[in-house]
Parts: C-alpha cells; sequence; structure tokens
C-alpha cells in the first residue's frame, strides 16, 4: 500500500533531518557531570572547572590547578628521568606521550609555592598522567619536597589524585609507598604541619599512604577517595557495592576526612590553615 | 546548701533553655573550621570540634552538642558521645598538641553514649585513652561545663589543666536518679541524692575538683561575656608556662586527689 512505502512518517522524516547533526555539532561542546549526570555548556565552564549542580570537580591537570591555586609558584626536580624498571612494553611511548601532553617529567608538580605572602612546599598530582599512578620518580619528588620542607622548616601541601601503583614499575611503585611515608614521619616529627587535597579520583597505594597521613585531610566535593577499586570489590565479592561508597562525603562520614572544600575556596582556605593551623610561638 | 536547691541546679543544668556549645563558639570564636572524624571509621556527630581563633589566637575548640531537631538529637544520642566522639576529640588535641596550639573543651553530656554499639567499639577503652593520653598533651586545655558534667562521660574531655563551671551545672560521678536507685533503691529519691553526692558547683569548688564558676544570668550573651573574661585570662596565663611547667602543674592537679 502506497501509504506505508513512503517514507513520509514522523519518526522517518526525523531520522533524515538530523542525518547531518552530528557533523554540524562541534567536538566537546557538552559535558557531563560524572556523579550528578547534569549537562553541561562546556564553554560556560571557568578556570575551576566545577560542576555548579553538585559542586564535583572535574579533573584537571597539575598545570591548570597551578594557575589559580598560588600566588607564585618555582618548580622542583624538573629534572628527575622516569625510569623503566620492567622494560615493559609500550611503556616508554605511553611516558613519552603524558610528558609531552603535561609538560611534567612524572604525575606530579611539585615546588615551592605561595599564598598571601605564606611560604609552602607544594605538590599537586596530575590525573591527566597515566591517571596520576604513583611510578618511581612521582615517588621521589614527593619525598623530596617533604625532606625539602623539613630542611626549610616549611609546611607542606600535597593535591593528590591517582589510580593508584604504576603497574608498569611493578614492585618499585609499591616501594614509593613506605619511602613517602618515612619522609612524612620525619616532617612529622620535626613539628611540621602536612595538609592533603585529596581530588578526584585518589585511590589505591595513593591513598594506603600519603593521602591518609595528612594533619589536616580536606576534600573536594564528591571525590572518589577509597583504597580497592569497584570492579575489584564487586568481582572478588561478589556483591554490588553502594553507588556513594566511595564519596568523599561518605568517607567523611566515616572519619577519615576533617573537611570538604569547594574548588573555589581552595587558596583561602589553605592560607588561614597554614597561618592559623601551623606551630604556634615559633 | 538545702536538697531543694541542689536539686533546682540538677533541673537548671538540663533545662532546654541552656546556653549551647555552638552559640559560645560562633560567639566567642572567629573563623571556625570543622575538622571531622575520629580517623578511625566514625565521625560522632555529638562531638563538634575543629580549628578557630579566639581574641587572635589559634585554638582548638571541642563541645559536646545535644542537636536541636529531633533527627539531630537522635544522631547524637541526645549530647552522649560514642566512643568515637572520645576518639575524635583525642586526635584532635593531640594534633592541638603538636602545634601547640590551646584547646578549649565546652562540656554538657548526661554521660558517655551507653548502647549496645558503644560496648562493641570500646566505650571505656575510649574514655581511658583520652585520660592517658591527655595527661601528657603538650599545650594547655580548659574545660568548661556548661550544663551536666555526666561521669566518665565528661572526664574524658575535662582532664585537662583547669576545670570551670557555669553556676548552674553539675559534675558528678552518675546521676543522682542512679545513684539514689543503687545506694537506696528508689530513683525518686534523687533531689536527696543531688545534694549528698555534692554536684553543685560550690560543692565542687570546695572539694577542689574544678578552679571556679562563671556567673550565668538567664541572658545567654551576657553568659557567653562572663565565659569569655574567664576564658581569655586563664588562657593568657596557661600559655606563659613551658610544656614541662605545664605537664608538672597538671600532675599536680590531679595526684592531690
Amino acid at each position: 500500500m502506497r501509504l506505508y512505502k513512503a517514507k513520509n512518517t514522523l519518526s522517518e522524516r526525523h531520522v533524515q533531518a538530523n542525518r547531518q547533526a552530528d557533523a554540524k555539532v562541534p567536538d566537546d561542546l557538552w559535558r557531563t557531570c560524572p556523579k550528578c549526570q547534569r549537562t553541561l555548556f562546556a564553554a560556560q565552564m571557568d578556570e575551576y572547572a566545577t560542576c555548579p549542580g553538585c559542586g564535583y570537580g572535574f579533573r584537571i591537570s597539575a598545570k591548570q590547578r597551578l594557575s589559580w591555586l598560588v600566588d607564585s609558584a618555582i618548580p622542583m626536580d624538573t629534572d628527575l628521568q622516569t625510569k623503566d624498571p620492567l622494560n615493559f612494553p609500550g611503556y616508554a611511548a605511553k611516558l613519552a606521550k603524558a610528558q609531552e601532553k603535561t609538560g611534567l617529567n612524572d604525575s606530579v608538580w611539585t615546588g615551592h609555592a605561595q599564598i598571601d605572602n605564606v611560604e609552602f612546599n607544594l605538590g599537586i598530582m596530575d590525573p591527566t598522567f597515566i591517571m596520576g599512578s604513583l611510578g618511581t620518580i612521582t615517588g621521589e619528588k614527593i619525598t623530596r619536597l617533604f625532606e625539602d620542607a623539613t630542611k626549610r622548616r616549611w609546611p607542606v601541601v600535597l593535591f593528590t589524585a591517582s589510580g593508584g601503583a604504576r603497574m608498569q614499575e611493578g614492585i618499585m611503585s609499591l616501594m614509593q609507598m613506605a619511602k613517602v611515608s618515612a619522609a612524612i614521619a620525619q616532617h612529622d616529627a620535626a613539628g611540621l604541619m602536612y595538609i592533603v587535597v585529596l581530588t578526584d579520583p585518589t585511590t589505591g597505594g595513593v591513598t594506603a599512604s600519603f593521602a591518609m597521613e595528612g594533619d589536616i585531610i580536606l576534600s573536594e566535593p564528591r571525590a572518589l577517595v577509597g583504597f580497592a577499586g569497584r570492579r575489584v570489590i564487586e568481582q572478588t565479592m561478589h556483591t554490588e557495592i553502594p553507588a556513594d561508597l566511595q564519596d568523599a562525603e561518605n568517607v567523611l562520614k566515616h572519619g577519615f576526612i576533617d573537611h570538604i572544600v569547594a574548588r573555589q575556596d581552595e587558596k583561602s582556605t589553605l592560607a588561614w590553615l597554614i597561618k592559623y593551623g601551623g606551630k604556634q610561638n615559633d | 546548701m538545702t536538697k531543694e536547691n541542689a536539686y533546682a541546679i540538677v533541673q537548671a543544668a538540663r533545662s532546654a533553655g541552656k546556653v549551647t556549645g555552638l552559640e559560645i563558639i560562633n560567639q566567642l570564636f572567629d573563623n571556625f573550621f570543622e575538622l571531622h572524624g575520629d580517623r578511625n571509621g566514625t565521625d560522632d556527630p555529638a562531638i563538634i570540634g575543629g580549628l578557630a581563633t579566639y581574641h587572635g589566637r589559634p585554638v582548638t575548640v571541642i563541645t559536646t552538642d545535644r542537636g536541636t531537631t529531633v533527627g539531630q538529637r537522635i544522631a547524637k544520642h541526645f549530647g552522649s558521645p560514642a566512643p568515637g566522639g572520645y576518639r575524635k576529640a583525642l586526635r584532635l588535641i593531640e594534633e592541638a598538641a603538636k602545634f601547640h596550639r590551646p584547646v578549649i573543651a565546652l562540656v554538657n553530656t548526661a554521660g558517655a553514649y551507653p548502647g549496645q554499639s558503644a560496648e562493641e567499639q570500646g566505650q571505656g577503652a575510649a574514655i581511658a585513652q583520652n585520660l592517658l593520653k591527655i595527661s601528657q598533651a603538650q599545650t594547655p586545655i580548659i574545660t568548661l561545663i556548661y550544663g551536666e558534667g555526666g561521669s566518665g562521660g565528661a572526664l574524658a574531655l575535662a582532664c585537662g589543666d583547669e576545670v570551670w563551671m557555669l553556676e548552674k551545672s553539675t559534675y558528678s560521678v552518675l546521676s543522682p536518679e542512679g545513684f539514689a536507685s543503687i545506694l537506696w533503691k528508689d530513683s525518686s529519691r534523687a533531689p536527696e541524692a543531688a545534694t549528698v553526692m555534692k554536684m553543685t558547683p560550690q560543692a565542687l569548688l570546695e572539694q577542689g575538683i574544678i578552679e571556679g564558676i562563671v556567673e550565668e544570668p538567664t541572658d545567654h550573651d551576657q553568659t557567653i561575656q562572663n565565659i569569655d573574661l574567664v576564658l581569655e585570662k586563664r588562657l593568657a596565663e596557661l600559655v606563659q608556662l613551658s610544656s614541662e611547667e605545664l605537664l608538672k602543674r597538671r600532675h599536680a592537679r590531679y595526684e592531690k586527689f
């Protein structure tokens, strides 16, 4: 019957009308908040890259964070060379690509920083560098950051973001957890302040070491904070876990986070905490 | 003191119109920045603590809190801290000591929470650790009891350098009802017990249990001003002491009992 052969039903015309649509919409026009599913017009997102709905902070590079976090900064240990202890196939190329993309030698930026004339040592892990995984040079840079701060009697602020240990560096990655912790213990014994800011995601070996060793542990809203990944838990235990189990808000309720701070307030909060929270009568 | 007015103080200490710890914090302290959690699995809402400045001086301030809504009161066990609450307070005091930051503790609790979960999580052990560690914490610690000072649950936050009380507050080993029911098998004899127990500020001052009493008119603002006068003066004196002198003085304070 003619009526049914003609391609003029509403749905068919709709599909035809939209056939070119993909090509006409620019890439990266929209972003979706992974936490509250709100769709955001990417061009409206400011340098803080947060969701106006739930306050979630999108993953940003260390350089981007540095651009609004401090008044001035001088990087440290930019000359350290990442090793390939397992000669892992493809690792060298992956590293080179991450280095080129981020301008960092490994997954953390470290250096001296200043906010409101308060000086401190600052580390920022970069989730865009192989998911902020903990490589040997990542660990070495953080260790040196603490050792330098102990000598100068300066506080340390460390932003964590990590998928955990760097699998491509095997056991050497695991050892970084112990190495960094030992440097933090010396900094602590010298009576100096260490502030952690947990950002999305902070997991695995980083959570099981320096992310949980701060005098004060802050977190960004709705950051994923946990030890084992969701897939590992569910496939090992054969049970589903609650959607918000590893949300910072839930981790706070269980006693491991001091305070949740919006990204926009981090600069002023850190300045205040360093000024008033640290050692008195020095 | 007659038994009527000892029990009148007990009732006044429990009254819903009492000044609250949060009121004191909001009015006397600037930039209060709450620090949550015991770093051990819980964040007891019955204890609120954090960093603040007091007359420009950084301090750690901790208070018990009974909550205002029904939901809050249930979550806070009506102001009776769980073991995690005492662990949170201890970790904040130890952090304060690391940075030589004085501690001000505000206490109004009927006692430590006595439920099954509290037993399982070690209520006794948590209080014990506070007494042990606070005796060595190298920073001035002043406590104000602003309502009920219920037994070990209050002592765990009142074992520092000085303890002050509002006029209409109590501090005792047990509630007068509990005391009467244990000793006389009759909790209705609580008013009589209140007198025998010497749990009013004046009676406690005479026994050397507390350093002093803060006048408490019905007007909260005036009460808070009175608290301010005492706290500022006592703190200014305590921060002058070296850590050694402070701990020696603190040990002597408890040795005499």
